[in-house]
């Protein structure tokens, strides 16, 4: 019976969705093929959900997809986590904003993940079950390291979910032209579905499609460019600054001064070993070797596809930039200058239309459509599973839910997570929203990850400690970011900020491991000693994965 | 995991060099990536300029390019390294470890 119904919800959601988008063709004398691919992959990933949502029993499938996913598959599907509308889109368009700056930022997206393989994936797989608190609370006290790791996931997933849901909005808008928060709608709705009724293994699923489509489509646009210039990187860039100067080729204003320059490092180094949906994809394999070779498949993918975005914005310089076709006339009666249509985010975009017409824009809008459903609903699964995992089963019931109400609450958090990332997406629709990911990483950097690498490293931690270090980490990163220079002068319209910087995370990780430190040693109660004692079996498991969690018979 | 249990495996050579082996291999690995990265962003902070040189007259392109594509490359290869050693050499160990407490 529940299988009807849910079956009844999704065609009704592709439907409604269908009628939706028509009523628009019309009006914005739009391509059908945008549409169809569209309507194809929304078909697809919820037939998926569908197979999946048969397989999803126990709550170890709904958060781990039954541990059985394979190294190649989570590399993958990492990188279908973590090649977002953020990076597709906010990083071409910086770079077709502001050239080489786009690259330094790409690089510090990626320098994380070995930092992650040498330090975090195997503890990690060999600790924990389904999220990185089961590895912080390991030997310390439940109760208050799960409700702070849970803080500290929910508001890195929220902010995340943010920056994932503007992008769908722009993008939903340009191709469709449906109202900005009707996309948004559509959008959430969509990920409710997948996550509540599929869990990990439609959304593993649904990643890895995305990411084989989202290469595949980067790929094509990158060899078009170069074609164009008889694959001669000179010549490409040669053109490029004689539209933007040369400056776009070198280091320019995005890191300004030292400081900001070495905090969004540590934010971005130090916050991709600190994402809550990055580190959940690691209970989807079955050992140790398979959590490395996932990452040796994902940092493979994700370099790819950064070294292709880097081409793609220029790409965009060359051919979006001045070309009337893509210019907003409206803003530019306004504000002068060349602006695009969309914004500056939209450079891809536009730039699949340069390069391969209407079918081609219909693919990669289709593509970049299935990045953000793709990622949103990772976020969404992590936020949930802190939700009911951590702070349901884990301190309100003191572990002793069982495997039922567990998922039941992990679906209510889905929902409510779905409804809070509409109306955030609806009020942050004016803000770049590469930088809202760089809040999200300040804050998995200075919360998450030092109380995750220290939980697993060093024996004198103890529960004081992580908590009241923690809990200092993440409110210095999320006050320096309120005073800082976009939320303060930008969204709430002060002259000046207070803090004058953008990233906070050299301040704040350094608050937080100082803290964290100073606050163990200083522990001298007996639980501290006990939790003291424990590492040394921690530290074993951590090391041979004697005793860990294995994948679930299927 | 049993304090008895803790004890032998503490004691057992192959768990010693395993966690020797790898927490150096690790660190080295670690302090590769952590110094080639901020290399390039102190860089970027302090001598921007460097990395405005470009790479040969005729050309627009910058030293910057091929240095910042490198570092990625750099991250991959690492990555390659330590997943090819662990998952012969520190996993053999590991099995060595598992069979003895299952003697």
């Amino acid at each position: 019976m529940n299988r009807v119904i849910t079956f009844l919800l999704l065609s009704a959601i592709v439907l409604y969705g269908a009628g939706a988008i028509e009523g628009q063709i019309v009006k914005q004398e739009l391509n059908i093929s945008a549409i169809v691919m569209f309507l194809i992959f929304v078909s697809a990933t919820l037939g998926i959900t569908y197979w999946a949502s048969k397989r999803t029993k126990s709550a170890k499938d709904f958060y781990t997809a039954g541990g059985g996913i394979t190294g190649f598959q989570n590399g993958m599907a990492i990188a279908g986590d973590y090649m977002s509308a953020a990076s597709f889109l906010g990083i071409s368009g910086l770079v077709y904003l502001k050239g080489y700056d786009g690259l330094i930022y790409s690089i510090g997206f990626l320098v994380g993940w070995p930092i992650i393989l040498f330090m975090i994936a195997e503890p990690l797989r060999n600790l924990g079950k389904y999220t990185f608190a089961d590895v912080a609370s390991y030997r310390l006290r439940q109760t208050p390291i799960r409700t702070l790791a849970a803080s500290g996931s929910i508001a890195t997933v929220i902010l995340y979910l943010i920056a994932q849901m503007v992008g769908s909005g722009k993008l939903i808008q340009l191709l469709f032209g449906l109202e900005y928060e009707v996309a948004v709608i559509l959008v959430g709705v969509l990920m409710i579905l997948y996550v509540t009724f599929g869990g990990m293994l439609a959304t593993t699923w649904v990643q890895i499609i995305k990411a084989f489509l989202l290469l595949s489509g980067a790929t094509f646009m990158a060899i078009a460019v170069m074609n164009h210039y008889d694959f001669s990187f000179n010549a490409l860039f040669s053109h490029a600054t004689e539209l933007k100067g040369v400056e776009i080729m070198s280091p320019g204003g995005l890191v300004s001064d030292p400081v900001s320059a070495i905090s969004l490092a540590v934010a971005l180094m130090f916050g991709t070993a600190g994402l809550p949906h990055i580190l959940m994809r690691f209970f989807t394999v079955s050992d140790a070797k398979e959590a490395r070779k996932s990452v040796f498949f994902a940092t493979g993918f994700i370099g790819y596809f950064y070294i292709l975005t880097f081409i793609i914005g220029f790409g965009a310089i060359v051919m979006v930039f001045n070309n009337h076709e893509y210019l907003d006339m409206v803003k530019q009666a306004v504000n002068g200058g060349s602006p695009i249509l969309g914004g500056n985010n939209m450079a891809a975009i536009h730039l699949s239309h340069a390069v391969g017409g209407d079918i081609f824009l219909g693919f990669i809008s289709a593509v970049a459509f299935a990045t953000i459903l793709a990622v949103v609903s990772g976020l969404t699964l992590a936020g949930a599973s802190a939700i009911s995992h951590d702070l349901y089963s884990s301190v309100f019931k003191e572990g002793n839910a069982d495997s039922k109400s567990e998922m039941r609450v992990s679906k209510i958090a889905t929902v409510a997570l779905g409804i809070v990332a509409i109306i955030m997406g609806i009020m942050f629709e004016k803000q770049n929203i590469a930088f809202v990911v760089g809040l999200a990483f300040a804050i998995a950097a200075s919360a998450n990850f030092p109380i995750l690498f220290l939980s697993m490293y060093w024996s004198k931690l103890t529960t004081r400690g992580a908590v009241v270090g923690g809990s200092i980490g993440l409110a210095t990163a999320v006050v320096l970011v309120i005073l800082g220079p976009i939320v303060w002068v930008q969204i709430l319209g002060y002259e000046e900020a207070i803090f004058p910087y953008k990233y906070p995370a050299l301040f704040s990780v350094t608050a937080a491991f100082i803290s964290i430190w100073f606050f163990s040693i200083t522990d001298s109660t007996c639980r501290a000693d006990e939790e003291r004692e424990a590492f040394e079996a921690q530290y074993i498991r951590s090391q041979t994965g004697i005793g860990a969690e294995g994948a679930s018979q299927h | 995991m049993h304090e008895n249990l803790v004890q032998q495996i503490k004691h057992d050579p192959n768990y010693k060099e395993l966690v020797s082996k790898r927490s150096s291999f690790s660190l080295k690995l670690s302090l590769s990536i952590l110094v080639v990265y901020f290399s390039f962003i102190l860089t970027i902070a302090f001598k921007p300029e460097l990395l405005a040189i470009t790479i040969s007259d005729s050309s627009v392109i910058t030293i910057g390019v091929p240095v910042g594509i490198m570092v990625i490359v750099f991250a991959f290869i690492l990555t390659g390294l330590y997943t090819r050693r662990a998952n012969s050499e520190f996993d053999e160990l590991t099995r060595k470890i598992k069979d003895k407490i299952n003697e």
